[in-house]
């Protein structure tokens, strides 16, 4: 178990997320950065679909109550246990009485707190992830503060992991994000469909778990940024009046009314995810088939990231 | 029929370019057949007015076949498959204006009385095209042409849960608060969505929906057995 002192500005609990009630209107939720949150579970030995905490920008403080293990991944933050330095993306051991400290994140946005057995809160509608706009999920459907107690779930023997250095992704820079023409692609002038795919797009602050603003060079539009609102899949590129890009993620409406001009590989929505406001990313277009493959480069990469410390 | 591919996980399937009952309907079906079929490599489905946007894995199969096997559906997606609709009686409070705070407005843009507004519009029965937007919250027509009204100039940034609004020729229902540019009729009191039920969202793609009109002290009564969850609306 946990005890939290100081959650952070926006610590939630998440899991691989919800499958089956979009056509509800409830979206997915899960790990915006699904990558880094699976290394957290894999550094401890837990099935992918364990629950462990997403922080944003600032990590929390807790206390330790029972032995157990941690990893951190995702956004490059220093963690501290009982004021002593401790390794990210690595299996890090605890007892009772430890107190594990996030610092401010140097590069990236999202970290992962992951525990050995997987945090215990109940499911709600299948999933443990928490989706604050409907107060669903998690713990009680809203983001943890000052106080909280969490279970963890009871878990074997645990091998220290860590992921080697050359294997951890790099925040930082202008990223290239592949994207997928469509399904709106045809809602475009060429001329806008060339400033997606050549123009530089500046993250803004107005950012969150539902969508990732951007600002750049204007994507035109053909005729018209309205359309018969449908579904609304991840990474999803809207594009409104204004000709501004807005990339939906895991919080997403589950159905909308602009036009989306591309939609952003599943492999790579989490350097979207990652990029903090003022840095800047760019797009490239690839067909389906290639987002498929690089699907299965990403899945290959994860089994290769994590290893087995020698002593 | 076309195939609109939406990234690496989804395909939207889209049936038409309109809005319209038949083009739903045929929606709502491929959804059905989708689910009843099982299809390999479905992950689920979302409907919305012409379109069905479907998630697969494509560790389990690629886009092509996944297509394929939607296309070799949609022939057959016909009202004939669709189980018999459910009618949901939802109770509605028209006559306080701090609930419905765009009746007389409106009522007076259509140039109606605000008695002939609410006789129309309590007087239809809607369908439920989709939900979406917000947990809940139903995408419904079936409104007598005479109310089709122009949306919000300026949409509102707050609209309470419950309410009911207009625009063109949609109705909603809200389901939490959130913006809106719809002009507010009135307010049900039946939660829409309530996070902590085993079934959150009341209403489903394909559901009929009545208006029953209420007073003032029929909506608090309701609201109160609403909270205390001993309110059962009226499905058949």
């Amino acid at each position: 178990m946990i005890r939290i002192l100081d959650a952070g500005p926006q610590t939630t609990v998440q899991d691989l997320g919800r499958t089956g009630q979009m056509r509800y209107g409830i979206p997915p939720s899960g790990p915006v950065d699904r990558f880094a949150f699976v290394l957290a579970n894999r550094l401890l030995g837990n099935p992918d679909t364990a629950a462990a905490l997403e922080c944003t920008l600032m990590g929390p403080r807790f206390e330790v109550t029972a032995a157990g293990a941690i990893a951190v991944t995702g956004a490059d933050t220093p963690v501290t246990v009982n004021g002593q330095d401790a390794a990210g993306w690595a299996t890090i051991m605890v007892k009772p009485g430890d107190l594990v400290k996030l610092g401010p994140a140097r590069t990236g946005v999202r970290s992962y707190i992951g525990f050995a057995g997987g945090l215990d809160v109940p499911l709600a509608l299948g999933s443990r992830s928490t989706y604050l706009r409907g107060r669903v999920g998690g713990l009680q459907g809203r983001a943890l503060k000052k106080g909280d107690e969490l279970e963890v779930f009871p878990s074997g023997p645990v091998k220290l992991r860590r992921v080697p250095r050359g294997e951890i992704p790099d925040y930082t820079g202008e990223p290239t994000v592949r994207a997928v023409p469509g399904p709106q692609a045809d809602r475009f002038t060429p001329e806008g469909l060339r400033a997606l795919f050549g123009g530089r797009y500046e993250v803004l602050p107005q950012s969150d778990r539902m969508g990732s603003r951007l600002r750049g060079p204007r994507i035109e539009h053909a005729r018209g940024h309205d359309i018969i609102s449908d579904g609304i899949a991840l990474g999803a590129i809207q594009v409104p009046g204004d000709g501004q890009p807005i990339v939906l993620l895991v919080d997403r409406q589950s159905t909308g009314g602009y036009t989306k001009v591309a939609t952003i590989c599943s492999s790579d929505i989490w350097r979207v995810g990652q990029a903090r406001p003022g840095q800047s990313l760019r797009f490239q277009s690839i067909g389906v088939e290639e987002a498929h493959r690089l699907l299965r480069e990403s899945d290959t990469a994860l089994e290769a990231a994590v290893r087995e410390e020698i002593a | 029929m076309r195939f609109l591919p939406a990234g690496d996980l989804a395909v939207c399937v889209e049936l038409g370019e309109e809005i319209s009952v038949e083009v739903n309907t045929r929606v709502r079906a491929l959804e059905f057949l989708i689910q009843q079929k099982g299809l390999t490599g479905v992950v689920e489905t979302v409907p919305a007015y012409s379109s069905l946007l479907v998630y697969y894995d494509p560790r389990v199969v690629g886009y092509d076949p996944v297509c394929a096997a939607i296309a070799e559906l949609v022939p057959q997606a016909t009202t004939a498959v669709l189980p018999p609709p459910r009618t949901v009686e939802l109770p509605c409070c028209y006559e306080d204006p701090d609930l419905g705070f765009d009746l007389a407005a409106a009522a007076k843009r259509l140039e109606l009385s605000t008695d002939d507004l609410v006789r129309l519009h309590a007087g239809a029965e809607y369908l439920v095209y989709f939900i979406g937007f917000t947990p809940g919250l139903p995408y419904m027509t079936g409104m007598p042409e005479r109310i089709n009204i122009p949306r919000l100039d300026t949409p509102r940034t707050k609209t309470p849960p419950g309410s009911v609004g207009i625009g063109g020729i949609q109705c909603c229902i809200y389901s939490v608060e959130s913006p809106g540019g719809f002009w507010i009729l009135g307010r049900t009191p039946v939660a829409l969505y309530d996070p902590s039920a085993s079934e959150p969202t009341l209403l489903r793609p394909g559901d009929r929906v009545r208006f029953r009109r209420i007073d003032r002290a029929e909506f608090d009564a309701i609201g109160v057995a609403v909270a205390a969850r001993t309110y059962q609306p009226v499905i058949s």
